[in-house]
């Protein structure tokens, strides 16, 4: 068991947007969370994250407390819906910078960064682009600099809030593919927010679709798809048998 | 109104094509201005150059390498740069605190970032001096502690430091309030410190409207007269700046001299503000999207 | 626990610990940005008042009422008066230029309109005693038919708009920019004169960053002391603007009369970070 989360509650002023959610994930597991927009996803992803805090409940990870952890020390690799690339920065430079920013005692030498950094951008596909700026990059070219980055502090597990999100459909459904190999071949566990249904349902090992602050079912694909625990679930998921039907699963 | 009723009824895209001088006033506001800035501005700085002309390069290099001159530079330039350092630095904390933070007083602190340019400037040097002076209160608090404020070389920059700290605030302030969250946050989840989150994320992207306020608030402090000539002392060779040894030539009417003097000051501002420029926008160039 | 309560479960200690280190950061941030800020800016204002107010009320009254001071007084407001109506025209006349035409030199024009900013007051007001004093290129061609142009009002009026000609401007061009041009033409596609649809639809966008340029450049105008001390003569109860004022008093060892004028000043000043904030607070896109 990686990742335990366990009646973590949220609220905005005395709206309460995370209703004691409980999710347990396994190694190396890839993990999606799915449901209609306002559900508290990206919430829920963000206290994963460590860069807000839950009202109650616990967090751990490996058997460790991480409930109050700071984001800087749970060494989650984010990946953000905007990318967020540091623009002054070329595509090296922010791939290696989570290894820069380690203390001196555990930071690799300036050589040993300069070629992990490369072993990351050719396992992506852009390792031409290295010395590009973020404003001189498609919009796939960045979303994978972006994992890039998130995978160069070799993270024990990787978020991603809704990574596709600003791509077109065809580029979509490559990088989805690419994501998914990749994850698998580091052998880390993922998290994956989206309100992607189909994306949701191709890639991940497990779904978890909320509604309103609280996961309503979570569970295999075709469990999810055979026996939807609440009218929500069914009501939700309608429209996706055409998917189904059209034979895009893997 | 009018046009609250007539926007969108027209169709925008012809006239807009033939635009070029579809909306009138063209000769009017155009002669107005070329009036007032050829009059107002430019006749009086070319009065300068025809001066600086005039005078010849030998007889030029003998002012300004006199002593005196020497030393009203030295001590003008180097308050001046003092100056800004503190300011460029006090205007990220306090940028930082008005951007970042709600708390009571802070439209008051805002208010207070521009007192230096809404107070005239003599107003602020003898309110400078009564409380720096040995009898003020500022002044009795640094002589038990050994530091002379008032009519020495710190009073100058003192009083560069009052008119010059809304440069170094109002120009990163808007800048900082564009930045991302999402980079910071990026950034702490690869387990980036606080610190290092300004000084490889935040401060970058901040650095082209800090070279700005910073070469504003330097060129404010070279020329800057009424606060500090109150403060200075006037001791030539010590605590004398260079307007004021403007203001003395010309009160003696050596209108060469105080134009030689004038003029580079002003050269130098300039220059400092075209480097700033040209700093400035190849700092800008990655931030938003060049090559 | 049913949906109902929302008693919030006592914190985990290290996310306690976590809010109480941002507070400290926060507050130590704070404190110290308020103590420089009152150090550098709000005791010299304080000290002003306290200086003024010394030695009673009623001295305090003496001073200002002064004739010297008044007339001090009188000549400042006078001066405001007819710079700001040229500073408002010009101004606008320059951004309607700038903003909704284009011409060779225009770039050129906008940089020259902000030169103003960069030139400091004293060599500002060198540069008018160079061309437009008796001895200057423009000044010795008058003085054949008998008019002087420094050291009376007219010297104060044409630095002083020197000196704060850009304020108006630099609100004005920017707004201009990106506002109302699609207004202007559709007001005159529906038969508006030029005249009505400045009225109208260019002056009624503008107004707020107009009044916003026009405060600011007041606030100058009634400040400005190096260029003015130049080409004012400073003889004195005659051309001796209230900055001036201040100095002469200061010299003559009245320093209390000299903190006395000098309340006036700031209290101009305040006002105008006053007004400045409404119309910040109001109107955020004015400035
Ligand atoms: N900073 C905030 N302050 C107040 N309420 C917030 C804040 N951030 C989010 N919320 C509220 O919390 C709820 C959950 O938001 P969240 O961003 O987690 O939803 P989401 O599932 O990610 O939605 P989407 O698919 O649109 O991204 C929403 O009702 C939202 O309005
Ligand atoms: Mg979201």
């Amino acid at each position: 068991m990686a990742l335990n989360i366990q009646d973590v509650t949220k609220f905005y002023g005395s709206n309460k947007v995370l209703d004691q959610v409980n999710l347990t994930m396994q190694k190396g597991e890839f993990i999606a969370l799915l449901g209609p927009s306002g559900s508290g996803k990206t919430t829920l992803l963000r206290i994963i994250a460590g860069l807000q805090f839950a009202d109650g409940g616990l967090l751990s990870f490996d058997g460790e407390d991480i409930t109050g952890t700071e984001a800087r020390l749970r060494r989650f690799g984010m990946v953000f819906q905007s990318y967020a690339l540091f623009e002054h920065m070329t595509v090296a430079e922010n791939v290696a910078f989570g290894l820069k920013m380690r203390p001196r005692a555990t930071r690799p030498a300036r050589a040993e960064i300069g070629s992990r950094v490369q072993a990351l951008l050719e396992m992506g596909e852009i390792g031409q682009l290295a010395d590009r700026y973020p404003s001189q990059l498609s919009g796939g070219q960045r979303q994978r600099v972006a994992l890039a980055r998130a995978l160069a502090i070799e993270p024990r597990l990787l978020l991603l809030d809704e990574p596709f999100s600003a791509l077109d459909t065809k580029v979509r459904k490559g990088l989805r593919g690419a994501l998914r190999d990749l994850q698998k071949r580091v052998g880390i566990g993922a998290i994956l927010v989206t309100h992607d249904q189909e994306e949701a349902f191709e890639i991940a090992d497990r779904i978890a679709i909320m509604a309103d602050g609280r996961i309503e079912q979570f569970d295999k694909p075709e469990n999810i798809l055979k026996a939807p625990a609440t009218p929500f679930v069914a009501e939700f998921l309608e429209g996706l048998g055409a998917w189904q039907n059209a034979g895009a699963g893997i | 109104m009018t046009h609250v009723l007539t926007t969108g009824l027209v169709p925008s895209g012809p006239t807009r094509r033939g635009a070029r001088r579809v909306l009138p006033g063209f000769g009017l506001t155009l002669g107005i201005s070329l009036l007032f800035v050829a009059l107002i501005i430019l006749l009086p700085l070319s009065g300068l150059a025809f001066q600086m002309a005039q005078l010849g390069f030998p007889d030029y290099l003998n002012i300004i390498l006199s002593e005196r001159t020497l030393a009203a530079f030295s001590v003008t330039i180097s308050a001046a740069a003092l100056a800004t350092v503190f300011n460029a630095t006090f205007g990220l904390l306090l940028a930082w605190v008005l951007v970042r933070y709600e708390f009571p007083g802070k439209r008051l602190l805002d208010a207070l970032v521009d007192l230096p340019f809404a107070l005239p400037t003599a107003v602020a040097g003898i309110a400078l001096v009564a409380l720096y002076d040995k009898s003020g209160w500022m002044g009795m608090l640094l002589e038990g502690m050994g530091l002379k404020v008032a009519y020495t070389w710190w009073g100058i920059a003192l009083a560069m430091i009052f008119t010059s700290v809304p440069f170094g605030v109002r120009t990163v302030q808007p800048v900082m309030e564009s930045l991302s969250p999402d980079m910071e946050e990026a950034a702490r989840t690869l387990g980036a410190r606080d610190l290092q989150i300004f000084r490889h994320v935040g401060f970058p992207q901040l650095w082209p409207s800090f070279i700005t306020g910073a070469s504003l608030a330097f060129a404010r402090s070279l020329g800057e007269f009424g606060a500090v000539i109150f403060i200075a002392g006037n001791m030539p060779f010590e605590t004398e700046i260079a307007s004021l040894l403007i203001m003395i030539r010309l009160e003696e009417y050596d209108y060469p001299a105080a134009s030689a003097i004038a003029g580079t000051i002003l050269g130098l501002a300039l220059v400092i503000l075209i480097l700033a420029n040209i700093a400035q926008g190849r700092a800008a160039r990655h931030l938003n999207g060049g090559k | 626990m049913t949906a109902a309560t929302v008693t919030h479960a006592p914190l985990h200690p290290q996310i306690a610990a976590f809010h109480r280190r941002q507070r400290l950061k926060r507050l130590a941030l704070i404190l110290s940005a308020a103590a420089f800020a009152l150090l550098v800016m709000g005791l010299p204002v304080i000290a002003i008042v306290a200086r003024a107010f010394q030695e009673g009320l009623a001295v305090y009254a003496a001073n200002i009422v002064e004739p010297d001071t008044l007339h001090a007084i009188g000549l400042t407001v006078l001066t405001a008066l007819i710079v700001l109506p040229i500073n408002i025209v010009y101004g606008i006349a320059v951004a309607w230029a700038i903003t909704r035409f284009r011409f060779p030199g225009r770039r050129i024009l906008l940089t020259i309109i902000e030169l103003p900013f960069s030139i400091s007051p004293i060599v500002a007001g060198l540069c008018y005693l160079l061309i437009y004093g008796a001895t200057g290129l423009v000044g010795s061609w008058l003085d054949g038919w008998n008019v002087q142009l420094m050291f009376n009002l007219t010297g104060i009026v044409l630095v002083s708009l020197f000196v704060t000609c850009p304020f108006v401007a630099r609100e004005l061009i920017p707004l201009m920019q990106v506002s109302g041009r699609d207004q202007e033409e559709a007001a005159l596609t529906l038969g508006a004169s030029g005249w009505q649809t400045f009225r109208h639809v260019t002056l009624h966008n503008i107004r707020w960053a107009l009044l916003y340029g026009a405060i600011l450049a007041n606030a100058r105008v009634m400040g400005e002391f190096g260029a003015v001390s130049v080409v004012s003569g400073n003889i004195r109860g005659e051309t001796m603007t209230l900055p001036l004022q201040v100095q002469l008093l200061y010299d003559d060892y009245n320093a209390t009369g000299a903190f006395a004028a000098a309340t006036v000043l700031t209290l101009i000043a305040v006002i105008t970070l006053v007004l400045r904030s409404l119309i910040e607070a109001r109107h955020p896109h004015a400035s």
